[in-house]
């Protein structure tokens, strides 16, 4: 990989040791695909992947988009808990382990962090919510997750350039 | 208006849970971290043209389950579209309803405004602003912080991992601004 180590992918990239779940291929992708679709539903019935529920939001107008990432933060945070205590292994018996993120000079997390938040506000949906909105039948949400892959691909290509 | 014709909305006391449980299950199932943002990365690895380093890897061995996650939120969301009444409307507080009334927004029916969500909307100056301008900063934004809201804001926050609070407090600011400044003075308001 690259000489600069704390960048936020590093993460990504050293978990590139293989993993399983033990499944065949087909059958494992298919899992994902029904853990993804419930979590489709889930999304799209707390109307979390509304413009209105995010401009709500942003106004301090109604708690409930607090509520969800507060409540969805501990539940994750109490189950990784009790993962750790009880030394709980992934279906293929595998140690579970989570990549610590490396701070560097937190230029990534804070520049990066507000211009995605600048473009959540406008479109009103983040990378999840986009796609569950174009199955919602919104196709016209082709523009900003076709918009959104080519500003990723624009930082994969200025990378080198910037402050990490 | 008839009681059908509002969209019920899950309370947080219940999406949130369902929500943050979904980082233990993909863990469990296969030591996979919650993450979506990554998806666009794979994406532009496996469609686009990349000479850069940062898209030279093997998309289908360390993005294939996500991958397959994604296209999942796509039918996740085809599910409830299939199920909810057409033309269903948002049932907001009275607060955000009257904010987004006096941006212009006058049809609270369906997720997003058909007003500023449209192809149509595309040929005017705010609707390539929102659209194209708000994609490509979420795409950016998003590979620069290394996650979104679900691998910064959930799983990060719930891991406590002090760069994640960083990115949350940015991708508020950075909501802030677009909400209080930049979005009123595309809407004239």
């Amino acid at each position: 990989m690259t000489t600069i180590a704390a960048a936020p992918d590093a993460a990504l990239m050293s978990d590139v040791r293989p993993k399983s779940t033990g499944l065949p291929r087909v059958a494992e992708l298919a899992v994902y695909l029904a853990l993804g679709t419930l979590f489709g539903i889930v999304l799209t019935k707390a109307q979390v992947v509304s413009w209105f529920r995010i401009q709500e939001m942003f106004r301090f107008q109604a708690f409930h988009m607090f509520g969800v990432l507060g409540s969805a933060v501990l539940t994750a945070g109490l189950s990784l808990q009790l993962i750790r205590r009880f030394g709980t292994r992934a279906m293929d018996g595998s140690e579970i382990s989570i990549p610590p993120k490396s701070m560097g000079r937190g230029t990534p997390y804070w520049l990066g962090g507000s211009l995605f938040g600048l473009g959540w506000a406008l479109v009103g949906a983040c990378p999840g919510p986009l796609l569950a909105v174009l199955g919602s039948g919104v196709t016209v949400f082709l523009v900003p997750i076709i918009s959104a892959m080519v500003g990723t691909w624009l930082y994969g290509h200025l990378r080198p350039r910037l402050p990490h | 208006m008839q009681a059908d014709d509002v969209m019920r909305v899950w309370p947080w006391y219940i999406a949130g849970p369902l929500i943050g449980l979904f980082v233990p299950a993909l863990l469990l199932v296969g030591n996979r971290m919650f993450g979506i943002s990554s998806n666009l990365r794979h994406a532009c690895a496996a469609v686009l043209p990349a000479r850069a380093e940062f898209f030279r890897y093997d998309w289908r061995r360390i993005g294939g389950w996500n991958l397959a996650f994604a296209v999942g939120i796509l039918l996740g969301g085809v599910i409830v579209a299939l199920t909810t009444a057409p033309g269903a409307t948002m049932q907001l507080s009275a607060a955000a309803h009257d904010s987004m009334a006096s941006l212009g927004v006058t049809d609270f029916s369906g997720v997003v405004p058909r007003e500023l969500f449209s192809w149509s909307a595309l040929t005017t100056l705010r609707g390539v602003v929102m659209m194209v301008g708000g994609g490509l900063l979420i795409g950016f934004g998003t590979a620069y912080a290394g996650g979104c809201t679900s691998g910064h804001a959930i799983s990060g926050l719930a891991d406590l991992q002090l760069p994640s609070l960083v990115a949350t407090l940015g991708f508020f600011a950075g909501g802030l601004l677009g909400t209080w400044v930049v979005l009123p003075l595309l809407l004239g308001a």
